[in-house]
């Protein structure tokens, strides 16, 4: 399959594609000007994206001999595509496995619901004359975001991650108000340290084994002294758990998603941080390699701790927000600790767990935020004390909360249910009763400020100049869409938990 | 028409019912008889399911494979059946007794009050028919999410209290013990179905007193102490609320579940062999007799019928717990007969409230005269769960007895202690209402003013106008008063149904 004679083929060249058409249509964005018509343009784009990242979900399921929840033994062969036909350890490979595509298919879903919320209307907070800049750096993002995930170079991985992190600084900063800047500040100076951090690491590898190329490193990393690799490790770990904003490693993220624009929120939240986690997973079970890690360096002492810390401060600091954005952000960090703890686990139904919630997460939380998108845009507040009776005067953003709330707290029938499933599934097999146990206990947490919106949203008597009124289709039907989802895939894993499965199965080495 | 096919109209028609009801929100007359018509051809429906499952077929209803291996899916069974007709059956009354209830009070935000009505119920049949236990959970879950709007239906500070403390127990329990004990039963066995004998058979026994804790604990509403609050706190709900939610479907829904899951999941024949669920006989007869205690000393009248709900609720697990035969059959008799009683004795609390604004039992001296059938009937319920013939199944306390007296006395005690303890809390409502003389007091004074000129009143001042005026409201307290007698005669039927489901392999 490494495709470089058959170059007539685009279908060969999806992978390279999933990075390629968003890179070169963020220029042509710039040329464009035209507002309206570099929407329309962003969106095709984004819709594009997701029909390479389907392609390559096709071909790594595929590649193993599966379809989408079959149960036959998955190879253990990834798709190696060589930039340019050069082969390693001179060119740079890219690496398409299940879960490669899978985040790529969560990031381009995320993006193509994302990009035409709003469509035509002032829903974004950013003036028009600046759209075409807007969504340049949107689709740089994407890029970057694609990059990371598909590449099997490591050093590759830091020159996308910096991608990722300009280009979503831009778009932070293009908040409301100033605080969007002191924001957007502080996200890079803590973005450039974990990325430094990354590279750092990815220098000490390339040191003890002289290659870059993730399939060589893995092949290689076993049979070197370990100092330098362990240090290695060590740096790449705090940094990307920096970028995944592991507690206590979290302080940026709070702020970034309070005061970007909504749907900058919307997708980041959905997104930027499972890519980091992603990125994580791979440099543990795709370069390092698990029994190091996890059997000889016992990171998971580490990260349990953390996982669990970030699970119980991230909801209980979430309780008391009065800033639903801001509630939202340490929701995700509480999120974010769920996904952690299925990587820490290390067996294959944790594992599972993590990349499920991965999908689901990016589901509820994305959905959540473009439902504060709509609030926002009729309130011009984010404050919950504004929104006080919104349930009757919004009636179908409303409800879409609701199900993205329960979706939250994990009810049978939401997707959030079906994470906890397989993460409380993961602890039993490792048998940490006790973490089993906890994963569900802070579900309550949950309970606690969902309803502290719901309450609000519901019981609370709007104010006589409240502006609010039901928004246009053209922001509900991306809200629903991403919302609905987290009912169809509570309901219907085959796709979700089927190539989470899988993937992690890959990755482990082991049968699903 | 084909049992699945019935069974599934049985589910939809209520989902449909609260759609309807929404639709046609703004035409009261129309959502009313729309919702009548949909409890209507509920209990048909339902009832039309009893004789397949008499016959024993096997009426199964798979939906979708959730995750591998792992299906939401319908499947009769004799108790579920048992269950789906108490819920179904007293929606009808319910139903008329909310349009009387909710009208003469003048509640607000009716269409969503009878919208969640109907989704609970259709909750309550998904529990009642569920396969498996990720079934039952998923319903049960929709059941606390779509009575929470009811409970706090009047959205004062209070009812956002009450509402909360339901919701924290009732999620609580059921995330963090009840789905526990579904994953980690998945984890030891590989299966949550509902199979007869049991699915725990094989497991480790040491396991099983601590899984068993699991789901009874879990299973918040089955209001087992110390899990017990939400349901006084839930009588802050109007009166049919409490009427069918907290004394028929909800709490019926907490106490079928811990007997389906003893019957289907542990096994009778596993938990007696293994002594498994001694400590819970010890919790439900403590729960029966605390609660009963706490009801004496209670004034207000749906605070004591909801303590006394939770004493009942505890002889139905204790039945369950002593994991013989006769004890579940007496469990899953009481299901009803319970039922039947209860909803009679707050369909009667809200009619003295909506009648004459009383809602403490020492403001009801007299008022049985001016509502002479609201307060029969209370008698009648009252007997019913007390356990005199003829009201309530007959087979109910006789199996009781029987299955206590094959099991250790000191239940036998508490058996008699709480008979004594329910005569006491019930019966002097029914004393103080009919014969303590009426009170010259302000509150008559100003009832009198306000209402009428010159009630015909009868010998011994006895009279009927506030009946009169409030007939949706009397109508099926009578009704369900007439039930318990009628289930007197036909409880060996219900008996006979569940039969089946004890009978050696």
């Amino acid at each position: 399959m490494s495709g470089g004679e058959t170059g007539l083929n685009l279908l060969q060249h999806a992978p390279v594609m999933q990075v390629v058409i968003p890179l070169v249509a963020a220029p042509i964005c710039v040329l464009l000007r035209h507002p309206l018509l570099v929407r329309v343009f962003a969106v095709g784009v984004a819709w594009l994206c997701l029909a390479d990242a389907a392609v390559l979900v096709a071909y790594a399921a595929d590649a193993t001999g599966e379809h989408l929840a079959g149960v036959a033994n998955p190879s253990p062969l990834p798709w190696l595509y060589e930039l340019g036909g050069w082969e390693p350890p001179v060119g740079i490979s890219l690496n398409i496995d299940l879960a490669s595509a899978y985040v790529c298919l969560i990031v381009a879903t995320i993006a193509s619901v994302v990009m035409p919320f709003g469509l035509g209307q002032g829903a974004l907070t950013v003036p028009q004359e600046r759209w075409h800049l807007f969504y340049a750096a949107f689709l740089l993002c994407m890029s970057g975001l694609f990059g990371i995930t598909v590449t099997g170079d490591a050093f590759n991985v830091f020159v996308f991650l910096e991608v990722t992190s300009l280009s979503s600084y831009t778009l932070i900063s293009l908040g409301r108000g100033r605080q969007a800047l002191r924001a957007a500040f502080s996200y890079l100076i803590m973005g450039t340290i974990g990325g430094t951090f990354i590279l750092l690491g990815i220098g000490l590898a390339y040191q003890a084994t002289g290659t870059l190329n993730m399939a060589d490193l893995a092949r290689l990393i076993p049979t070197v002294e370990s100092r330098g690799v362990q240090a290695g490790f060590a740096f790449i770990f705090v940094g990307a758990a920096i970028k995944l904003a592991v507690f206590p490693l979290h302080q940026w993220l709070p702020n970034a998603y309070t005061y970007a624009p909504s749907v900058i929120s919307a997708f980041l939240a959905a997104t930027a941080t499972k890519v980091s986690y992603y990125l994580l997973v791979r440099m543990i079970f795709g370069v390092f390699g698990g029994v190091l890690v996890f059997g000889v360096w016992k990171a998971h002492l580490v990260l349990l701790p953390l996982s669990l810390a970030a699970m119980f401060v991230g909801s209980l600091a979430a309780i008391y927000q009065t800033d639903i954005k801001r509630l939202l952000a340490y929701s995700s960090i509480a999120q974010i600790g769920y996904m952690t703890l299925g990587l820490s686990m290390g067996n294959l139904r944790g594992l599972t767990g993590g990349l499920v919630h991965l999908f689901n997460h990016a589901l509820m939380k994305g959905g959540l935020f473009l439902v504060v998108a709509c609030v926002v845009y009729r309130l011009g507040s984010q404050q919950l004390e504004d929104m006080r009776g919104i349930g009757r005067r919004m009636p179908l953003t409303s409800a879409a909360l609701v199900v993205g709330g329960l979706s939250l707290i994990g009810v049978p029938g939401t997707v959030g249910f079906i994470s906890k499933w397989y993460l409380v599934l993961g602890a039993l097999d490792q048998g940490w009763v006790v973490v089993a146990g906890a994963i569900l206990l802070s579900s309550l947490l949950a309970v606690a400020y969902v309803w502290k919106i719901f309450e609000v949203f519901f019981f609370g008597e709007p104010a006589a100049d409240c502006p609010a009124r039901e928004v246009s289709w053209t922001m509900l039907v991306p809200t629903w869409l991403l919302i609905g989802g987290c009912v169809f895939f509570g309901l219907n894993t085959d796709l979700s938990a089927g190539l989470a499965t899988h993937a992690a199965a890959q990755l482990l080495g082991v049968s699903p | 028409m084909s049992p699945i096919l019935l069974l599934e109209l049985a589910l939809l028609v209520p989902v449909f019912t609260a759609l309807g009801v929404v639709v046609t929100g703004a035409w009261p007359n129309l959502r009313e008889t729309v919702s009548t018509v949909g409890t209507l051809l509920t209990l048909l429906f339902v009832a039309l399911l009893v004789p397949g499952v008499m016959a024993g077929e096997v009426i199964r209803l798979p939906l979708l494979e959730v995750m591998p291996g792992l299906e939401l899916a319908f499947e009769l069974e004799p108790l579920g059946m048992v269950y789906a007709l108490v819920a179904a059956g007293l929606w009808i009354p319910t139903s008329i007794y909310a349009i009387g209830y909710l009208r003469g009070h003048h509640e607000q935000n009716q269409t969503r009050f009878f919208a969640c009505f109907a989704l609970a119920i259709s909750a309550a049949l998904g529990i009642a028919f569920s396969a498996n236990l990720l079934t039952l959970f998923l319903f049960y879950e929709v059941l606390t999410f779509s009575t929470y709007p009811l409970v706090t239906h009047h959205g004062t500070p209070k009812a956002r209290r009450a509402g909360r403390i339901y919701l924290g127990i009732l999620v609580f329990t059921s995330v963090c013990l009840l789905l526990f004990g579904i994953i980690w039963t998945w984890h030891l066995t590989g299966t949550v179905e509902f199979v007869r004998g049991g699915i725990l058979g094989d497991v480790d026994p040491t396991f099983l007193p601590w899984l068993l804790a699991l789901f009874a604990f879990g299973t918040g509403k089955a209001a087992l102490m110390p899990f017990h609050r939400w349901l006084p706190n839930a009588m802050v709900a109007p009166t049919p609320v409490s009427a069918l939610l907290h004394a028929v479907a909800v709490v019926k829904a907490g106490v079928f579940t811990v007997l389906k899951v003893i019957v289907y999941v542990f096994g009778i024949e596993t938990l007696a062999s293994t002594g498994a669920s001694d400590w819970l006989m010890a919790v439900a007869a403590f729960t029966i007799l605390a609660s009963s205690i706490v009801a004496l000393g209670l004034d207000n009248l749906k605070a004591r019928l909801a303590y006394s709900t939770i004493g009942q609720l505890g002889y139905i697990v204790l039945a369950g717990a002593f994991a013989t035969s006769v004890g579940v059959i007496a469990g899953g008799t009481h299901i009803m007969g319970h039922a039947m009683g209860k909803i009679t004795l707050f369909f009667v609390a809200g009619a003295v409230y909506v009648a004459a604004h009383k809602t403490e039992v020492s403001d009801m001296r007299g008022i049985g005269r001016q509502m002479p059938f609201t307060f029969l009937a209370f008698f009648c319920g009252s007997l019913a769960i007390i356990g005199v013939p003829p009201f309530g199944p007959f087979m109910v306390k006789p199996g009781l007895f029987m299955a206590i007296a094959q099991s250790n006395p000191v239940y036998f005690l508490v058996y008699v202690l709480s008979t004594l303890l329910a005569i006491g809390y019930l019966l002097p409502v029914v004393v103080t209402a009919f014969l303590d003389p009426k009170p010259e007091d302000h509150d008559g004074h100003h009832h009198d003013h306000h209402d009428d000129h010159g009630p015909s009143v009868g010998p011994w001042g006895w009279s009927m106008a506030l009946e009169l005026k409030h007939p949706l409201v009397v109508i099926p307290p009578v009704l369900t008063a007439i039930g318990t007698v009628v289930l007197f005669f036909y409880g060996h039927a219900v008996a006979e149904l569940l039969a089946p489901i004890v009978r050696p392999l």
